[in-house]
């Protein structure tokens, strides 16, 4: 077990260490409805509520438990863990998009979390999307309409074609995929979480998104990145969080927790 | 410990303490130094309208993307838009026109009826929408930071888009049942704004509620559906209760029911044998009132709630 509260050597003068993300004992608790332990028929659902047991159909799923840690301005954290450890909970957290049971984060600026699949939609042509995506994150009409062609332009979207103009659901899954993160991209952030983002697209695609975000990093405060890939974490961060069952199992310079999480895994 | 955060309480924010004293403060007193804010904490009131406002665009363009969607599977496209109320004024003239006989004694019955159906359906589809507001929309409310109102006020915009093409219907068929536009068709759009207002306003309510309790989902088409009954959508209420003996206070409820009131306000615009002595007492005052009171008191109820939108 790594020190928690100040697990990496600074790297800079102490002075310069200035925190951008506080997570305090951070709790996060997921309420899941339906999930019908037992027979789901509607009988079975009546004899559950006459007989009071609603704790049946709910289930509590604790995702993240009691979680501490400070990121500094100019840091890049990786988050590792097998799936279901909790990790993309705890971004959402630390975004503000998940309320905390217990405990509390603290951030400097917004956070952003680099996903924008949710608002866009299948229906709408790729043009439609690009707009409604980047007013999703929160970017002025001005600022979408200066971005356009940018945006565009990295996806790679129209090399084969004009596919901007088609509806998004007669994208290949590739394809989609690379829009959005073109689209989530686009923007410039205080405090930058990215989900895996870096296993969209093919493999020039993957060069250019990773270029991409070592010039967000560059433009951002912090940036936090999940991921199932050892090397592109090596290649971007310089501090990890290990994840396991909610808790943090460890929190190190890059090398060393990646190694240890190596070692756990079998790889 | 406890000494220095007493000390450091008071002046942290005046004095700038030196870097190496970190290690002795809570995370609290950490964040509260650096200028650190709790994340998804509510922001207040005022700040809340300011960041709404300034999600202005979002809201209009997520309203016509979903009406957009809405038909883009459907051969007929848009068409829709129109052929869907269209359809459902026939079916309303169908069973209480025809079969039912409600149309005896109302003059223009068919403008009537389609008056009365075009805007309750206005008002149902915004508190079934908003009701769904967030609960439908977890997966968004989950990825993105914006004020969560965004979502209920877009929903009533999408429905308020609809509602004009129904509108376009509605010229056409007063029109071929002989109606000539007077000056008094103007006053559809206030009487229209302060609906609006007061849908979004149920709708908000409905959405924190929704959140909450998905279950209302199910529950609430049957609740709309009494509320239509009770509404005088396709019968005039002051036939149906003409020579019955009614307790007073059923007679002030059906008065002061804010969709009787809208779809009055409407009908007396756009008819002309719909005139002023149709209508129930002091009834722009019940518009505006219902529109300011549903209004302000579902978005403060709305916010009320803010960082609790999400979770499951």
């Amino acid at each position: 077990m790594a020190e928690q509260k100040n697990g990496i050597e600074p790297t800079k003068a102490a002075e310069a260490r200035i925190p951008t993300v506080i997570a305090d004992d951070l709790h996060i608790v997921y309420r899941v409805y339906g999930t019908g332990a037992g027979k789901g028929s509607a009988t079975a659902a009546l004899n559950r509520i006459v007989r009071r047991k609603p704790s049946t159909g709910v289930r509590e799923v604790h995702a993240v438990k009691g979680v501490s840690f400070t990121a500094y301005r100019g840091e890049s954290i990786g988050l590792i863990g097998s799936n279901g450890s909790g990790k993309s909970t705890l971004l959402k957290a630390v975004a503000g998009l998940l309320p905390a049971e217990r405990g509390k984060v603290y951030t400097h600026g917004q956070p952003s979390l680099l996903g924008v699949n949710a608002a866009l939609m299948n229906d709408l042509t790729g043009e439609k999307n690009v707009l409604l995506g980047g007013l999703a994150m929160g970017m002025s009409r001005e600022q979408v309409r200066e971005r356009y062609d940018g945006i565009v332009d990295f996806s790679g979207i129209n090399e084969k074609g004009d596919f901007i103009s088609l509806p998004m659901r007669t994208y290949s899954s590739g394809m989609a995929a690379r829009l959005r993160f073109s689209i989530a991209a686009a923007k410039d952030h205080d405090v930058l979480m990215i989900d895996e983002a870096l296993a969209t697209g093919d493999r020039s695609f993957q060069k250019r998104s990773e270029a991409r975000i070592r010039e967000l990093r560059k433009e951002a405060g912090t940036v936090f990145l999940v991921s199932h890939n050892n090397k592109s974490i090596r290649d971007t961060c310089d501090r990890v969080l290990w994840l396991e069952r909610g808790e943090l199992l460890m929190d190190g310079p890059t090398d060393e927790v990646i190694k240890a999480y190596e070692k756990e895994t079998g790889k | 410990m406890s000494t220095v955060s007493e000390t450091t309480h008071d002046s942290a924010v005046a004095m700038s303490a030196p870097p190496s004293s970190d290690e002795g403060l809570t995370p609290a007193q950490r964040a509260q130094k650096y200028g650190l804010s709790q994340s998804g904490a509510r922001p207040g009131l005022p700040e809340y309208v300011r960041q709404l406002w300034a999600r202005r665009h979002f809201i209009s363009a997520f309203a016509s993307a979903k009406l957009t969607a809405q038909y883009s599977q459907a051969k007929l496209g848009q068409v829709w838009q129109v052929a869907t109320p269209l359809l459902n004024a026939l079916v309303y003239y169908l069973i209480f026109g025809v079969l039912i006989g409600t149309s005896r004694g109302v003059p223009d019955f068919v403008p009537f009826l389609v008056t009365g159906v075009f805007i309750f359906t206005f008002t149902q589809s915004s508190v079934m929408a908003g009701t769904r507001a967030i609960s439908g929309n977890l997966g968004l409310v989950r990825a993105l930071h914006f004020p969560r109102a965004c979502l209920p006020i877009s929903f009533c915009l999408m429905q308020l888009q609809q509602l004009l093409f129904s509108m376009g219907v509605l010229v056409i068929i007063l029109l071929g049942f002989g109606q000539v536009p007077t000056w008094s068709w103007l006053l559809a759009f206030p009487a229209l704004v302060l609906q609006f207002v007061f849908n979004t306003g149920l709708a908000m309510v409905m959405a924190r509620l929704g959140a909450k309790t998905p279950d209302l989902a199910q529950l609430m088409p049957f609740i709309m559906r009494t509320w239509m009954y009770a509404s005088g959508v396709m019968f005039s209420i002051d036939l149906i209760l003409k020579g019955k003996h009614v307790p007073g206070f059923v007679e002030v409820l059906l008065n002061a029911n804010p969709a009787a009131v809208y779809i009055d306000l409407m009908r007396f615009a756009l008819i002309d044998s719909f005139t002023a002595a149709k209508l129930p007492p002091h009834v722009w005052a019940f518009a505006g009132g219902w529109a300011l009171l549903m209004g302000v008191v579902g978005f403060v109820y709305f916010w009320k709630a803010e960082e609790r939108y999400g979770r499951g």
